[in-house]
């Protein structure tokens, strides 16, 4: 039966057939992400051969690796950014997209993602917050909200969630989007705006982890995150009128920031150039 | 054999730059002359002394040979990007100290894993932890073998001057891209920041060798197979369309990951050790001093193998017949040499900068009735001609 499915997906020749079925859960955002980030490069007709994808560790992290059919490198967990600078600075001209959970990027990899921002390096990030650690087995992540119960905050969460798009957009990205895995025509288009975008672009995916934050917070259902997240989305226009109260708790979505800045391998390059005109070092 | 087409204009450049002669300079620079001699072209950091001179010379000269320095945020960015940069072609490493080396360890496991080529130099200094940081020391011959976890296979290759430092690195390099594996270069902080006379060579003089590239399509669809039987695959670049895959978890001969069948995990680890195994030829180096009629036979590496030379030539003037083994590649451990040397001698002394960790190798290689013994110094001062040459005597 699965097979029949895989077969009418139009888009399954961006996947590495090889691969499947995908190991997410039944009703994962993964799987919407993935989805999004394929009609984004084919809407774009980017060629994945100039496209390396890299992750870090976690369900989130294997999005696209192994399933993106392209160069993918599966990395060590919170790393992927770092690993994808060196490959940037390598490849100048390929798109190199790292796919990673909140935990990987904004938790143990939090250094790297506002370095990276800072750096202004030419790098789209699809960061899913799904507020869990799904991987290990749901223990609090940087993202869990308030008062959120998960295997290690049993009683309640006491730390407050990390907002990672606003943090990267104050770190100086280029582009900085977020939404929901029940907003997917925006997602695509926001991927396709960061894939384009010449700087560090990042675009937060709040999703769906029902099996280790649903079930353990009355959301046992992928819908019932799905409308939960619609309820208290709340568009960036509207928040910026809102006071701090009145936002907990809430999902402010849309764009944060869309700007040009000097990119780093481009300026990296320039400066290579301007050293070798200096020492009389361009070729005879 | 030509990587990414540019190479030919390197060495153009390094001509051009670098008139072959005498120089003075730091152990340090001399690292960094090497890893451009030898190719380099990437280079990831975060500055700690006693390595920053080696960031400091690479982000000078890498750009006139169009090479890129970056400063990371931290230790495991920096070798990260370095094992990111060596897949898209270039050869890439990275330098450290003590605390520095303990946080690459996790990615130089990766590094192990995904058969990466790089070099990780490692400017030992005094510890544990932050220690004497300005202090030189040997005492991370053993976090070169085992800091990262696992079952895994190492190389690592140590220098005992500015001279030799300059070649070794070279030789580091080679070995990486031959074998398509991380290799450690264990210097020390006394010779990082010695000034001392360096001869740099005329670039024709260097052998500089290049990983093997993919033959075919069907070589590069296995990025971790053995088509040559020599536990060695052909590395499929990123950028060329060979779609590869490539994960530090247990993968199968095509990149893909299985972490459930034992036999996988067995098959792919044993063939890392046996790809370094079967390849002692590219990597294995010792010297030996006065070593044919020797009684007294001193064991020593990095720094403390020049005092222990001093101390041999000395004792050799007192008529006592002392001589010198001086492993150059550190891991794996020239056994068999240090076994037959062994057999032949009464006495084995080992200096070393720290509490005693090479002796535990040169214990493994030698029988009972040998007298094996440390000469051990910490606190950030070499050992001196005169210290070694004593335990000489004291065996004599
Ligand atoms: C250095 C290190 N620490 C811890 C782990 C264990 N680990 C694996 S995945 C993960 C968390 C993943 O969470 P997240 O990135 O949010 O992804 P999710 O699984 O929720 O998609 C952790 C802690 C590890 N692999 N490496
Ligand atoms: S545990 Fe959560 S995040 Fe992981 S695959 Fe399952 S639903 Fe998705």
């Amino acid at each position: 039966m699965a097979k029949e499915i895989y077969s009418k997906y139009p888009l399954i020749k961006y996947l590495r057939k090889e691969a499947l079925p995908t190991a997410l859960c039944p009703g994962c955002g993964g799987g919407t992400v993935l989805n999004a980030f394929a009609n984004a490069v084919d809407q774009l007709k980017i060629d994945p051969r100039d496209l390396v994808v890299v992750s870090g560790i976690g369900c989130s992290a294997w999005i696209a690796s192994p399933y993106f059919l392209a160069d993918t490198l599966h990395t060590t967990h919170g790393r992927a950014i770092a690993f994808a600078t060196g490959v940037k600075v390598g490849l100048p001209d390929k798109k190199v997209v790292v796919i990673s959970g909140d935990g990987d990027l904004a938790g143990i990899g939090g250094n790297h993602l506002i370095h990276a921002a800072r750096r202004n390096i030419d790098i789209t990030v699809i960061l899913v917050n799904n507020f869990i650690y799904g991987m290990t087995g749901g223990q609090v992540a940087p993202t869990t909200p308030f008062g959120a119960k998960t295997t290690t905050t049993p009683y309640r969460n006491i730390e407050h969630p990390f907002q990672i798009s606003e943090t990267v957009a104050a770190a100086g990205a280029s582009y900085v989007a977020r939404w929901t895995t029940a907003h997917v025509y925006q997602l695509i288009e926001s991927i396709k705006k960061a894939l384009q975008v010449k700087g560090f672009s990042l675009v937060e995916v709040i999703s769906q982890c029902p099996v280790q934050f649903g079930r353990r917070n009355r959301m046992k259902e992928p819908a019932e995150m799905l409308r939960w997240f619609l309820k208290n989305s709340v568009p960036i226009s509207k928040a910026k009128k809102m006071k701090p109260e009145e936002l907990e708790g809430k999902f402010v979505i849309g764009e944060f920031v869309n700007r040009e800045r000097p990119e780093f391998v481009t300026e990296l390059n320039k400066l290579i150039d301007e050293v070798q005109e200096h020492f009389g070092l361009k070729g005879e | 054999m030509i990587i990414r087409g540019d190479e030919p204009e390197q060495i153009r450049l390094i001509r051009k730059l670098y008139k072959p002669g005498n120089y003075f300079m730091q152990g340090d620079e001399a690292v960094s002359y090497g890893a451009i001699f030898a190719g380099c072209r990437f280079y990831a950091g975060y500055p700690i002394t006693p390595a920053s001179e080696i960031a400091e010379t690479m982000a000078r000269e890498l750009p006139k040979v169009s090479g890129y320095y970056i400063q990371m945020e931290d230790e495991i960015g920096s070798i990260a990007a370095v094992v990111g940069a060596s897949w898209t072609g270039l050869k890439s490493m990275t330098a450290t100290s003590g605390p520095g080396f303990s946080l690459m360890q996790e990615n130089l496991g990766y590094a192990i894993m995904t058969e990466t080529p790089l070099v990780l130099v490692d400017v030992q200094r005094s510890g544990p932890s932050t220690g004497q940081a300005t202090k030189g020391a040997q005492g991370d011959f053993f976090q070169a073998r085992w800091g990262t976890h696992g079952d895994h296979t190492i190389i690592a290759v140590s220098p005992t001057s500015g001279q030799d430092a300059f070649w070794e690195t070279i030789r580091a390099f080679n070995i990486a891209e031959k074998l398509r594996t991380p290799v450690v270069m264990l210097f020390d902080g006394v010779l990082a920041h010695t000034r001392e006379l360096v001869r740099i060579p005329d670039i024709e003089e260097v052998e500089i060798a290049y990983r093997k590239l993919p033959a075919n399509e069907e070589e590069a669809k296995l990025p971790f197979g053995d088509p040559h039987g020599d536990g060695v695959p052909p590395m499929p670049l990123f950028g060329h369309g060979y779609f590869t895959h490539v994960t530090g978890s247990t993968h199968k001969e095509n990149g893909l990951r299985d972490v459930y069948t034992p036999e996988v995990h067995d098959k792919l680890v044993r063939r890392l050790h046996r790809k370094i195994e079967q390849n002692k030829d590219v990597y294995e180096k010792y010297e030996e001093h006065f070593t044919d009629d020797a009684e007294i036979l001193v064991v020593s590496w990095g720094v403390t193998a020049r005092p222990a030379l001093g101390a041999v030539l000395k004792a050799r003037e007192e008529g006592i017949k002392a001589g010198l083994f001086v492993p150059k590649t550190v891991h794996p451990f020239p056994g068999e040499g240090m076994k037959q040397l062994g057999k032949r001698v009464r006495a084995i002394l080992v200096p070393e900068m720290n509490l005693g960790q090479m002796i535990l190798e040169v214990q493994r290689f030698v029988n009972d009735d040998v007298l094996l013994k440390g000469v051990n110094k910490i606190g950030g001062v070499p050992l001196t001609v005169e210290e070694i040459l004593r335990e000489i005597r004291g065996v004599a």
